[in-house]
Order: C-alpha cells, then structure tokens, then sequence
C-alpha cells in the first residue's frame, strides 16, 4: 500500500441553481486574457443537452480517456506512444473552436461615436480573435435551460439506453425535465492528458493530486486537449501553449477554497482530503465496465483505519493531513454514506470529483394519482422512495452518467435522500416520527442519528464543514527554497515573458 | 573579398553561432517562448492539407540531405545502377512536390483565413518566405539540374564537409548555377532564423516521449525516502 492524498471536491447537484457564479468567479481569476477568452476551467451545463465543448462524451469523435483491450490491458484511446507522434502535424481529434465558441464582445463605442442618426446605434458584436464583425452563432452557456430541446437534449449520447417513450416525453413541454452539471478538471488518478503529452509536460502533484501544465516545458502539441475525456484542456491560441483548471491550488495553499467553491451560491460545493493506493490505480482502471466504479471506489482509504495510518505516515503524509483526511466531507458523502459518484467512470481515468445525483420532479401521472389516492402533498416523496423509475429524471440517465449505466448506485443515492427529506418534513412539519418513519429509513440504510448527519452536512452545513484544508506547510515546499518567480512556470497559468505569436 | 565569401564562407558561421547560442539561450531563459504555435484550434481542414504534406515532406527529404552528407558514398553505390538513380529522384522529386503543395495550401491559409491572417506576425511570413524558397529552389534544381543525388555528392557534399569542418572553401559554391546558390543560401538564413522564429520548435521533438512511463507524479515536498522510486520525481529546479 502506497498512500497519497488527493485534494477532490464533491458537487451536490441536487442543489445547483446553475447561476454560473463559479463559472464567472473562475473566468475574472484565470482566464480573463487574450487566448483563454473561449476557456471555462468551471462551466455548467444543462443535462440532458450536449454540453461544453459540443459533444465532449462523444470518445467515437473526440478520442478521450483510456480503453481496455481484450487482453484487458489498459491503452490510451487517442494513440500509441509512436502514433502519437505522427499525429504532431495535424491531430484528427482535436476540437475546434466551432466546438467551444468564437468569442465575441460588442462595438460598444458605437453606441457613444455614431453621429446622430434616423435610429439609435446598436452595439454589434465583434470578434475577439479576428476583431471583425461576427455574427453570433454560439457562446457560454448556449444550451441554458433548454431541457427538452431537440438540437441540445435530444443529442446528448448519455441518453442511450433510456427507453424511447421516456426520451418521447422528455421532450413534451410539460414533462421537460433537465438539470444543471458543473464541471471542472476531475485531477483524474490516472489522468490521459498527462499521458497523451508528448513534452511530458503535464503532471500530477504528489501531494494533494493536483494535474498541471508546466507552461515552460509544452511546447503547444495539444495531445492532451484530445486526450482528456472531460475535454478540459484547453489550448491557448495566442501563447500556444495548453492550459487547464489548476484547481486553485495557490488558494488551497493558504488554506482557501477555489474561487469556483468558494463563490457557490448553491452552497452545492465541499472540498476534503482522500487517501488512495496509489499501488492499486493501474489495476482499478483496468477492470471490466461493470466492476470499474467499485474498483475506483476501493482504491479510496480508510482514514481511520490504523494500517492505512501507519501506511500513510510512512508515505510522508503528515498529521495534519491525516487529520483533514478524516474529517472530509467529500470521504463521508463518497464512502461513508455512498451518495457520490464520479463523471463517467468508463472513461478509466479515475476521476476525483464527485456528484451527488440530482432529485427530480416526480411524474405527472404519478402526482395524479397521488391526487386521486387523497395522499398529502409530504407523502409524495414518500411514495416516490419506492417508484423511483417513475422519477421524471431517468435513473438510467444518470446512471450513464455517473455509474456506468448501472443503476444501483443511483437508486441507493437518491434513496437516501428522498428518506432524509421525508424524515425531516415529517419531523419540522408533522411532528409525526413514527415507525412507519424508521422504518421507511431504515429501508434507505439509515438510522435517524445518520439521517440527522446527512441533513446537517447537505442542508446547514457551516464553511468549514464545507471546506476542510489540511496545512500545507509552504515552508517545506521545494520552491520555498527558491526565487518564487523562477517557479512561477510550473504552475500552469501565469507568464514571466509576454507571449509573442511567430516567435 | 568577395560577396560569394561573404555569404558563402562568413555566413553560414554567423548563422551556426546565432543558432547554437541564442537556441541555448532561449532554451535556458525563455522557455515559454518555445512552442509549435499550432493554430489548429483556429482553422482545421486546410492545415491538414498543408501541415501534413509540408511536415512530412520537408522532414523526410531533410532526412535524405543529412544521410547524403554522412554517407555521400552509400549515395553514390546506390546511384551505380540507373533504375535505382531513377527512382530515388523522383522520390526526392515527389517529395518536394509534396512539401511545396504543403507550403502553398499553408500560404494560401495564412493570407486568406481572417483568424489565421488575425494571429499571424510579421516572422510567421517571413519564416514562411524563407521555407518557400527552400523548397521551390530545391525543386527547381530537382527539374532544371537532373540527378542532383549523383553529382551533389560531389559538388555540394564537399562545400557543406568544408563549412562543418571550419575549413570554408566558399569558392566551391561561387561557380554553381542560380538555383543552387539560392538553396544553399536560403538553408543558411533558415539556420540564423531558427533560434528567433517559431521555426525553434524544431528542436523539440519530442523523442523522449517513446521511453517515459505514462504517468508523472511531482512531488512539491523534498523527501525523496516516501517517493515512489518508478514513477514520481521532485519538482525539477530549473536553475
Ligand atoms: S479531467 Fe483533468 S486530470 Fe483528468 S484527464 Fe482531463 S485534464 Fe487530465
Ligand atoms: S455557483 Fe454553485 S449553484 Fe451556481 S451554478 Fe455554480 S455550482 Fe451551481
């Protein structure tokens, strides 16, 4: 056992309002610069729909992510090592940037320089790469609360395997249904963009897991833009060089939480520490589809267990780690309570952020029914606890998303919540704790003091509940030794020199 | 002395310097200048018309250039029989057919696609002035002056051999047609260029990528005891 600590977030989505603040507070800090206009390092989409860039899931196209052979070993869709370098002249699965946007602002002088005239100056849009007029045919959150949309919903390949009757009304305006997926780098365990760069430029931090881009050592390849599943590489067209969320890590250094988390209107963010196995990665992305998200699961350490303790400290994992590590969020949501799921964990990069899946409106007919069986409206969740298939919401769709099409992680997931929401309505509300109560608890795998922890973590939890930093201890880094602003090109974003196209 | 020794017995040591020194330079101190500028992101399909002909072409025949300079004699057996002499001009040929359409499709991209023309600086044209050159002289010997695989062993070998061993005899070039002073020329100015232009990426192929694990795991703390000795390293010290 060879433990290592990795810094991982956990979005609850059940409580994304998809704002985009996180989008928006990223962007101001990271990628407000020419080059990086088209980037969200954090974006949110809205599912079912295609998402950013367009079609990212589509690996037939994109060529994302690991795949296992018959032999069941472990290869990396995009190339063979020698391919890869073949394809440095032209590489076929790289987006475009119709595949993102091209991103625009507006002539907004007009508005102030045009002599006076007939009808009022409008402000036209104008390119920011070409500094042209453009017209607008595509942009950050393009596809916003277009549930049901025939162009976004329809094409979202994660709906493969929902039955088309359901795919049918999903598109009828009074059953649309969709909700909101934020997304940033996973700072995958066995990350494809580090193994796709040919300059060996990506790495991944040894302690906290944290992926990066030495800026210093690409050499603008883009390998890893293909490579990376999630499609969150992205390439800098004025510097040349290949960029990606940095996770904030000079913020998580001074014990803050990235801009994205820190910002959440919903609340829907949590940070903390996990311990893995780093022996075990290779052997937890190399299994069959239908063994992958246990496996990935399993490589995820005890922090209390006392072999993984002594493992840990020999691993140069210090006490104050080990300490965050046991107090995380993100370890009790993923293990402890087995609420949260990777993003497609068929992608076999073994991600490390993890959701909580989403509730949903229940169906109509089933809401009429309720009617007609005189139910109160708190029962209706009550009821919904044991008719999840008729959830608006496809449990098979998020199982695509988030189990591997198996829908038993969802189902238990989302059962937990309906008998956490159900036991405190009937608790603040009714007054009315019965055995019927624990009972219909128990049946989700809780107990009341359980169900009491879940609530307080996922409804009124405090900031530092939420965000759990262990002490980073600056002072014993390699670069504290050193000129800071030397080290400035091994953080993956910032520049030293102004970047000069053609030289 | 005379404009053939100064651009053909100085230069190319002028060159030579500027590419060894301030490569080394860049290298060490500017790092983050050094990239391919890939502009795929932009524009896609015309570069792969252009980019992969001019790249493949252009490195294979340079490939060619270099084995005759080692070896001028392998060159020479290998031209003892005609079929075989035949056939390694006109592959010479096609490739350089191939790389000028490259260049030509990624000119035509440069001045015509308006977010090319957008993020193009005045040394991409320039580098793709000088590339051009190269390649069109190199063809126009390939037509105009048959057989340059047999006799170039003999006339331009011995020149390139005089430059590489600080024995400049630019008086072998002085003689020569246009079209191949031209060639030799515009190689030398595509050296000096090297180190200020994009053209630096060159020397960054990156090899190395066939040897290294997958995976690279950095650690920021120096305690080299708990590292993983296979697969993780300390953050390298760059000065
Ligand atoms: S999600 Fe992040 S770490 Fe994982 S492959 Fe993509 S860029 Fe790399
Ligand atoms: S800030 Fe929070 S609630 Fe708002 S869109 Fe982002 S993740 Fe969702």
């Amino acid at each position: 056992m060879r433990v290592r600590a990795q810094m991982s977030m956990l979005f609850h989505l059940d409580k994304c309002i998809c704002c985009h603040t996180c989008s928006v507070a990223c962007k101001n800090l990271w990628t407000d610069r020419p080059g990086a206009e088209y980037m969200w390092w954090n974006n949110v989409e809205t599912r079912p729909g295609t998402g950013y860039p367009t079609g990212w899931e589509d690996q037939d196209h994109y060529k994302g992510g690991w795949k296992r052979d018959e032999k069941g070993r472990l290869k990396l869709t995009l190339h063979s090592k020698a391919g890869g370098l073949g394809k440095l002249f032209y590489n076929p699965s790289l987006p475009e940037l119709e595949d993102y946007y091209d991103p625009f602002t507006f002539k907004y002088g007009d508005l102030f320089d045009t002599p006076q005239q007939e009808h009022q100056p409008t402000a036209v849009p104008i390119s920011k790469i070409t500094g042209k007029e453009m017209e607008v045919n595509g942009g950050p959150n393009w596809d916003d609360d277009l549930g049901g949309s025939d162009v976004f919903a329809r094409n979202d390949i994660s709906l493969e395997g929902v039955d088309d009757t359901v795919r049918a009304q999903m598109e009828e305006i009074e059953r649309v249904v969709f909700n909101y997926l934020p997304r940033i780098c996973n700072h995958c365990l066995n990350p494809a963009c580090v193994a796709a760069c040919p300059s060996g430029a990506i790495y991944k931090r040894g302690e906290d897991g944290v992926v990066l881009v030495n800026e210093d050592k690409c050499k603008g390849w883009r390998m890893c833009v293909a490579a990376c599943p999630y499609k969150k590489v992205f390439y800098n067209w004025d510097t040349g060089k290949s960029e990606k969320c940095i996770l904030c890590f000079p913020r998580m250094e001074t014990g803050q939480a990235p801009a994205c988390a820190h910002s959440c209107v919903g609340r829907i963010r949590y940070m903390g520490v996990l311990l893995y196995d780093a022996d075990r990665i290779e052997e937890a992305v190399s299994l069959p589809d239908d063994e992958l998200l246990d496996g990935q699961l399993d490589i995820i350490l005890d922090p209390y267990d006392p072999a993984v303790i002594t493992a840990a400290k020999a691993s140069g994992i210090d006490d104050g780690w080990l300490d965050a590590a046991q107090r995380s969020p993100v370890y009790k949501f993923v293990k402890e309570w087995g609420m949260a799921l990777p993003l497609h964990a068929e992608y076999r990069t073994a991600a490390m952020m993890f959701y909580v899946p989403p509730l949903s409106p229940v169906m109509s007919t089933i809401e009429r029914n309720m009617v007609n069986l005189d139910l109160d409206a708190e029962r209706v969740d009550f009821e919904l606890l044991d008719q999840l298939d008729k959830a608006r919401l496809p449990v098979k769709y998020l199982a695509n998303l988030f189990s591997v099409g198996d829908e038993e992680p969802i189902r238990k997931a989302l059962r937990i919540m309906l008998a956490v929401r159900s036991y405190k309505r009937l608790q603040s509300v009714d007054q009315s704790i019965d055995k019927t109560t624990t009972a219909m608890l128990a049946s989700a795998g809780l107990t009341e003091e359980l169900a009491e922890e879940i609530y307080k973590l996922t409804t009124i939890p405090t900031i530092d509940d939420r965000f759990v930093f262990p002490p980073y201890h600056r002072e014993m880094s390699i670069e504290a030794m050193e000129d800071v602003m030397e080290h400035r090109g091994m953080a993956g974003f910032g520049a030293l020199e102004a970047p000069h196209r053609g030289a | 002395m005379s404009t053939n020794d100064l651009l053909f017995g100085v230069f190319p040591y002028v060159a030579g310097a500027l590419l060894v020194v301030v490569t080394v330079i860049r290298w060490r101190f500017r790092p983050f200048s050094i990239s391919s500028l890939s502009s795929q992101l932009l524009e896609s399909r015309r570069l792969y018309w252009g980019s992969v002909p001019f790249h493949w072409g252009l490195s294979t025949i340079l490939v060619g250039h270099f084995v005759a300079l080692i070896i001028p004699r392998g060159f020479e057996i290998w031209n003892g029989a005609p079929l075989r002499l035949y056939l390694l001009e006109a592959t010479g040929l096609a490739l350089g057919l191939w790389a000028a359409f490259g260049i030509g499709v990624l000119a035509y991209r440069r001045f015509t696609n308006a977010r090319i023309r957008a993020v193009s600086s005045t040394m991409d044209f320039v580098v793709l002035g000088v590339v051009a050159l190269q390649i069109f002289s190199g063809v126009w010997i390939a037509v105009g002056y048959r057989w340059g695989s047999f006799w170039g062993t003999s006339v331009f070998v011995p020149y390139v051999r005089s430059i590489l061993t600080f024995d400049p005899k630019p008086e072998y070039v002085d003689p020569l047609p246009f079209a191949l002073q031209l060639h030799a020329f515009t190689f030398w100015v595509f050296l000096a260029l090297m180190p200020f232009t994009r053209l630096v990426h060159i020397i960054t192929l990156p090899l190395g990528y066939l040897t290294r694990p997958w995976q690279r795991v950095v650690r920021m703390r120096e305690s080299p005891a708990v590292y993983h000795p296979a697969s993780e390293k300390p953050l390298e010290r760059q000065h």
